[in-house]
């Protein structure tokens, strides 16, 4: 179960996708995102359902390893999808009464229903895209790149980007840690998957108060040999590899502006 | 008796980072044996050792102790893992409790026993491992590392297990510390007979001084399983996987090979001492 977390995990490739520079592909993500929210017909969502199908193929990621991020999703899509269905007034085409309480569904209802949960499924696999396809060190870079404009007011982009890369670098550590030390307490006999939410709550003691102090422990190791090296934040530091950006870069931005105009035209036309 | 059967596994099955642990693993430890399995990093020892307790499931193949099939999916986890007793690596890393006491007290927690009873048997624990009384009422936070480890350790034998599996239990341990928890090991072995202990290790030193039975991994699959002397015999086979044999007998081979004649089964330096001086007795009165 622990071995679920897809985040910060980052699939090596040789597709134009992979060879995009960071900070574009960080910004393409977040256009893709804003075209999500802004689309609101079904042509426009047939257009970018072929749009996402397209780049998921051009990635070169199995199909399989992005789907696995909408698991952990599941329920926060259903319960979505449930609120809309019940909740949006409008012209109801099922109607079901609870003593004195209606519960209806509307024709609204559903078509925000289904709109809410394609947005959703493509955030999702959107930036499993971004993440998948990048590997965490140039993802903090791109950030701190993107982020640097806004030193001149004050906002540490040196330090958050390196506070993202050291938490996404442990992440697989701790998550094997945990893995480790709930075995350790299975073999003595806890019970991590049975009983009432209560019980399994108090089930997570042996496993959280062991888990932190590692974290705290491998923490201090870190910024003692952070220190030994002498680090001294971001100031005057140069890159090994420094970012530069190709001709995909150019190839991404026209895909983008095209698809806008598509977009833009579905929403006038229909 | 444990009796693992054509066992293989696999990590993460139909993923990209799908990977073959271990291969078709056959071998026996009767009750009461003092076995020990061998094998440089990455060679599934690790993996091995958690099907034992049921932790994880194999891929293929079966496991039994006393001839209950553990794989079985009908098969009650909880007997058999107050039956089969792991001492993790670095065991010192899952102490949570307050108190060393509770802490020791949550195997037999867990298995339901009254608090006479765990009592009984975190006082039990505590002797076999040395570990003063005085320190029960302390947190676990607050002790020296070799003491952590004794209370870890201590937290596996108050289930009284019938098998004890011992993961690198001397990693990280300096000399003295190490010597203190394998003479433990040795006594806890020779004072309860019937009980089986298995344990993984590099230190061929240790083994050669511990076990009755070696079992030698080998990218997962099982290159040897025999009694010590048989294993140790075949040197060279060893030091093309990686692994050596002990220091005393290498330099034992060493002499035999310059032509010095000297019994080629030594393996402890206990044991060579009194041949290593007959063999200097010896040449003293021909002088």
């Amino acid at each position: 179960m622990i071995k679920d977390i897809t985040i910060g995990q980052y699939i090596a490739g040789n597709s134009p996708i992979h060879k995009m520079d960071a900070r574009i592909k960080i910004l393409c993500a977040f256009y893709f995102i804003v075209l999500l929210f802004v689309i609101r017909n079904p042509v426009q969502y047939a257009v970018i359902t072929l749009f996402i199908a397209f780049m998921v193929k051009l990635s070169g990621v199995a199909l399989k390893f992005i789907l696995r991020g909408l698991k952990p999703m599941l329920f926060i899509l259903l319960f979505t999808v449930i609120i809309n269905i019940f909740m949006t007034p409008g012209e109801p085409i099922f109607e079901l009464d609870i003593f004195s309480w209606t519960l209806s569904i509307t024709k609204e209802g559903v078509v925000t229903g289904i709109y809410m949960l394609l947005r959703l499924i493509y955030l999702v696999i959107g930036t499993s895209i971004l993440t998948l396809t990048t590997s965490p060190l140039m993802l903090t870079d791109g950030i701190e790149k993107i982020l640097s404009p806004f030193r001149v007011i004050k906002v540490p982009a040196h330090e958050i980007a390196m506070m993202m890369t050291i938490a996404i670098r442990f992440i697989p550590t701790l998550a094997e840690e945990a893995d480790k030390i709930m075995k350790a307490q299975t073999a003595r006999g806890a019970d991590f998957e049975s009983g009432s939410i209560m019980r399994r709550a108090k089930a997570m003691i042996p496993l959280l108060v062991p888990l932190f102090v590692s974290a705290f422990r491998r923490a201090d190791e870190l910024a003692v040999a952070m220190d030994a090296r002498c680090y001294h934040g971001g100031k005057n530091r140069t890159r090994m590899k420094q970012m530069k950006m190709s001709r995909y870069d150019i190839y991404a931005g026209i895909v983008f502006f095209v698809l806008s105009a598509i977009l833009a035209i579905a929403m006038i036309a229909f | 008796m444990i009796r693992v059967k054509n066992l293989s596994y696999i990590y993460q099955p139909g993923m990209p980072f799908e990977n073959q642990a271990l291969y078709d693993i056959n071998f026996e430890i009767p009750d009461g044996d003092f076995a020990a399995i061998i094998g440089h990093t990455g060679s599934g020892k690790s993996t091995l050792i958690q099907h034992l307790n049921a932790l994880i499931r194999p891929t293929s193949g079966s496991i039994e102790i006393d001839g209950e099939n553990i794989c079985d999916k009908s098969a009650d986890l909880k007997s058999i893992r107050s039956k089969v007793g792991i001492v993790f690596q670095y065991p010192e890393y899952q102490l949570f409790e307050e108190t060393v006491y509770r802490d020791i007290a949550f195997g037999p927690k867990n298995m339901g026993l009254d608090e006479a009873e765990i009592k009984d048997r975190v006082y039990e624990a505590i002797k076999l491992v040395d570990f003063p009384e005085e320190l029960l009422e302390k947190s676990p936070f607050e002790l020296s590392g070799g003491q952590k480890r004794r209370v870890a350790i201590a937290g596996v034998l108050s289930m009284r297990p019938k098998v004890l599996i011992l993961d690198e239990p001397t990693a990280g341990l300096d000399p003295h510390g190490r010597d203190e928890i394998l003479g433990q090991i040795d006594r806890m072995h020779k004072e309860n007979a019937g009980m089986t202990v298995i344990f993984v290790s590099h230190s061929m030193e240790d083994v050669a001084r511990l076990a009755k039975h070696i079992i030698v991994l080998n990218h997962g699959r099982v290159a040897m399983d025999g009694e010590v002397a048989d294993i140790f015999a075949r040197g060279e086979e060893l030091e093309k996987m990686g692994l050596s044999v002990p220091q005393i007998t290498q330099l034992t081979r060493e002499l035999i090979a310059r032509g010095i004649n000297i019994r080629p089964d030594i393996y402890t330096v206990d044991f060579a001492k009194n041949i290593y001086k007959e063999l200097f007795c010896a040449r003293e009165e021909k002088k």
